[in-house]
């Protein structure tokens, strides 16, 4: 019963929260200085040139009718038209989205090779030096900037060892840069995580009692501690994969993978505002749907928790 | 004091001074040295020349001048805007709380920067639009932050009293919640300035920020990675920079909020 109603009040939040997201996205084009149509065909197009223009994407319209253009719009999958190309946006969203999924997803591999096992050796080793060293590692991992970690690694795999491939996206080695630049402060969240969720988990009494059973300890921290650890752990991946496609946005810039943030940024230089909105909207409606997946999965793994 | 915060405080300080009084002590960062362009470090030139033979010493330390500068202006309007905006809602109560959760739940829609960049993009490029953009995606922390902290507040004993006692609403506010709500808000101010310099170098490093010639970290990166094969010390300098004072940021950010034991991620 209790789950039924949360169920629904969740979605009923992720709906409004989606609406919303929706009239900012709508609001954004209506923010640039000046005359939209002006700054798409330049100062020298002729009077009527611009009228249709302005026919064309309903600038002419009141704004209540435009948003429930826009909105509506939306939920057939229709972005509008590229001014750059003349396509439609939803065409050119759905080749690059899977290019920024293929990121994501192997930045979170990185991120759970890489912080999975730090956590639980700085947990294992609480306060002494491979503690110390996991953590400092971890502070450097949250405060390294994408475009700062991107380029250092060009430098010392593709320049100096010429083992990977600069950028671009041809092959899975192309992929290996980019994914760890993404990773790299996901995994040091997650070492944070892990760490404190396990250091935390090793003081309950059902891990003295399984160590008093005899069991090895092998058993007791991968069969008992690692379980019980495990639920604050997902909330974070989860919450994160959504922040992932955010930093996703400069990892393609530097790396020049063809993804959605790369479509942005190139959008925003060619002054391509349909296109524009379609990215912002597809990057931020895939986080609210990601992170409302997690609040369920959240409830299901644990019952104990509710969600208000 | 652990010897990591006094490092941290220690760079964190000297940063500053550098950015304040590198315009009366230093060279022009503009200034050009034709014989210098992409050398290296040396003992002439301590970080070496960039592609137009300008001194990256130099840039660097204009560039901590303009990294702070807007760090501070953005940081500032964010946690007044949130901070009010946070112990309103919270004090407040009923709908108006409803409403003012629901507009913060859709600017928390938006992952990290992208809003920024959105927006950054869209009103064009320039030191005041960056402000404005950072300060539009920055100011939800603070109100959510100030917000939660003031319900769990709101209902203690000299509150109470207050109410009972006739004082009005603003000075309540003002006077017995916002004292004890500071430190937490300190230590978000800790880490939002780091947030914002990541943020700042980070549209920059696209071309949505600062614009040449004016020195900036992420425009010196983005310069950089077109002569890493030549001269990764245009990337490599600018990037120590920033780690270095957002490294220290976050030291004392997690220093701060242990010693006032804020249990928040």
């Amino acid at each position: 019963m209790a789950m039924g109603a949360n169920i629904t009040t969740r979605i009923a939040t992720a709906v409004t929260v989606v609406v919303g997201v929706t009239s900012i996205v709508f609001v954004l084009i209506h923010l640039v200085p000046g005359d939209p149509v002006e700054v798409m065909l330049g100062e020298y197009a002729s009077s009527a040139d611009r009228a249709e223009l302005r026919t064309m994407l309903g600038l002419d319209r009141p704004l209540l009718e435009q948003w429930l253009r826009f909105v509506g719009g939306v939920m057939r999958f229709d972005f509008g038209i590229s001014f750059h190309t003349g396509r439609p946006v939803s065409e050119l969203l759905g080749t690059h989205f899977a290019m920024t999924l293929l990121l994501a997803g192997a930045a979170l591999m990185v991120a759970i090779t890489i912080g999975l096992p730090l956590g639980v050796i700085a947990a294992l080793n609480a306060g002494r030096g491979w503690d110390t060293a996991a953590s400092l590692l971890a502070v450097l991992g949250m405060s390294v900037p994408n475009f700062v970690l991107g380029p250092f690694l060009i430098i010392v795999f593709a320049v100096k060892l010429n083992w990977l491939p600069i950028g671009g996206a041809n092959g899975l080695a192309a992929l290996v840069l980019p994914a760890i630049t993404l990773g790299v402060s996901l995994a040091a969240l997650l070492a944070r995580m892990v760490r404190a969720a396990l250091a935390d988990v090793l003081t309950e009494p059902f891990v003295t009692a399984a160590r008093a059973r005899g069991l090895t300890e092998f058993t007791v921290i991968v069969g008992h501690a690692c379980r019980n650890a495990a639920l604050p752990v997902i909330t974070v991946i989860g919450l994160q994969l959504g922040a992932l496609l955010g930093g996703a946005v400069i990892t393609e810039i530097v790396f020049g993978w063809p993804g959605l943030g790369q479509l942005a940024v190139e959008s925003i230089h060619r002054r391509d505002y349909p296109v524009l909105q379609g990215c912002v909207l597809m990057i931020s409606l895939s986080y609210v749907f990601v992170n409302t997946l997690t609040d369920f999965a959240y409830t299901m793994i644990d019952p104990r928790i509710e969600l208000d | 004091m652990a010897l990591s915060i006094r490092i941290a405080l220690g760079i964190l300080l000297a940063w500053l001074a550098l950015a304040a009084f590198s315009p009366f002590v230093s060279s022009d960062p503009d200034e050009i040295d034709l014989a210098g362009i992409l050398v290296g470090p040396s003992t002439i030139a301590l970080m070496g020349h960039d592609d137009l033979g300008r001194s990256v010493a130099t840039r660097i330390t204009a560039g901590a001048g303009v990294s702070f500068a807007i760090a501070f202006a953005v940081v500032t309007c964010a946690c007044l805007i949130g901070t009010a905006v946070g112990l309103y809602s919270g004090w407040k109560g009923g709908i108006i709380d409803l409403l003012i959760v629901r507009v913060m739940d859709v600017f928390l829609a938006f992952p990290g920067i992208l809003l920024a960049i959105a927006l950054a993009g869209i009103l064009g490029p320039g030191i005041g639009n960056v402000v404005i953009a950072l300060t539009v995606v920055g100011w939800v922390g603070f109100a959510r932050l100030a917000r939660a902290q003031t319900l769990s507040v709101k209902h203690r004993d000299h509150v109470s009293i207050a109410v009972a006692l006739g004082t009005s609403p603003p000075r309540i506010v003002m006077r017995h919640i916002l004292p004890l709500i500071a430190a937490p808000i300190i230590v978000e101010i800790t880490f939002g300035l780091a947030g914002v310099i990541v943020a700042e170098a980070g549209l920059s490093f696209l071309g949505l920020g600062i614009q040449p010639p004016t020195a900036s970290w992420g425009s010196m990166i983005r310069d950089g990675t077109r002569y890493m094969l030549m001269a990764p010390h245009l990337v490599i300098m600018p990037g120590c920079a920033l780690m270095s004072v957002v490294v220290a940021l976050s030291l004392i950010g997690d220093r701060l909020r242990d010693h006032w034991q804020i249990d928040r991620l």
